[in-house]
């Protein structure tokens, strides 16, 4: 399948991942990162609920700390 | 005109230190109509490195300080100040008349706080944010994404550390980017 991912598009061998799948697979490891889904936020309790499919724009935003 | 446009928005800006003390002073400049700034820190002689403060105003608390710097450039902005440590709760009741919220706390933490915040109780609202601006030079890395409503300043890159410090130069480039990001948002929203 093909995603928009942080405003680039990737392509992975899955039909379909979860959020918790997709962080793995990007060895996306940071304690503080905000997740939207198709335009929604997606809370941390539903990163193993939430299917992203071919198509579907994902952001994955990892905060720095600095102001 | 732009200033038209202006003198109706609403800008919140979270937090007023390198970043807000500095995106304040710039959408007061242009002639921004209110805004509300929340901080429960107080100017100390090391934050006048990149922090919109003068000598004379240390041991002040910031949001009063920088209350009396909008007015000493352009008192017709009208300021409403809060001077308190921001979280879910007081977010949402400051900043819920804000068109346009300014993320521009130091700790990811509350970046983080702050944008779920919004993302969740105001997702019509704009947010913008800043991350990775410590160090000198690099002009060329400094850029925003968009995330529909929620706009992200930076280099994305360099987080503050002893050896990456938050200087005047990158900071104030990355609060007046998120100022020119409002200001955008503003010509086209109203």
């Amino acid at each position: 399948m093909k995603i928009t991912l942080n405003n680039n598009i990737e392509t992975f061998d899955n039909e379909f991942l979860t959020v918790t799948d997709l962080l793995k697979e990007k060895k996306f490891t940071f304690k503080i990162i905000t997740v939207k889904h198709n335009g929604h936020f997606i809370k941390k309790e539903d990163y193993d609920t939430t299917i992203i499919r071919d198509g579907d724009i994902v952001a994955a935003i990892h905060m720095l700390t600095g102001g | 005109m732009y200033k038209d446009k202006l003198i109706k928005a609403c800008v919140g800006i979270a937090g007023s230190g390198g970043l807000g003390s500095n995106a304040a002073i710039a959408l007061a400049r242009i002639g921004i109509g209110q805004l509300i700034i929340a901080d429960f820190d107080v100017v100390s002689e090391s934050n006048l490195n990149r922090q919109y403060f003068f000598l004379d105003q240390i041991g002040q608390k910031k949001v009063f300080a920088l209350k009396d710097n909008i007015g000493r450039v352009n008192p017709y902005v009208n300021v409403e100040a809060y001077d308190l440590k921001l979280n879910p709760e007081s977010v949402i009741r400051i900043f819920k008349n804000c068109d346009i919220i300014i993320e521009a706390f130091d700790l990811a933490e509350m970046k983080q706080m702050i944008i779920e915040t919004v993302l969740t109780e105001f997702p019509e609202k704009y947010i913008i944010a800043a991350s990775g601006l410590g160090g000198w030079g690099r002009n060329n890395t400094i850029k925003t994404e968009k995330y529909d409503n929620l706009f992200i300043c930076g280099d994305m890159i360099s987080e503050v550390s002893d050896i990456c410090p938050p200087l005047a130069p990158r900071v104030g480039v990355v609060a007046n980017m998120q100022a020119n990001q409002a200001f955008e948002i503003i010509m086209n929203l109203f």
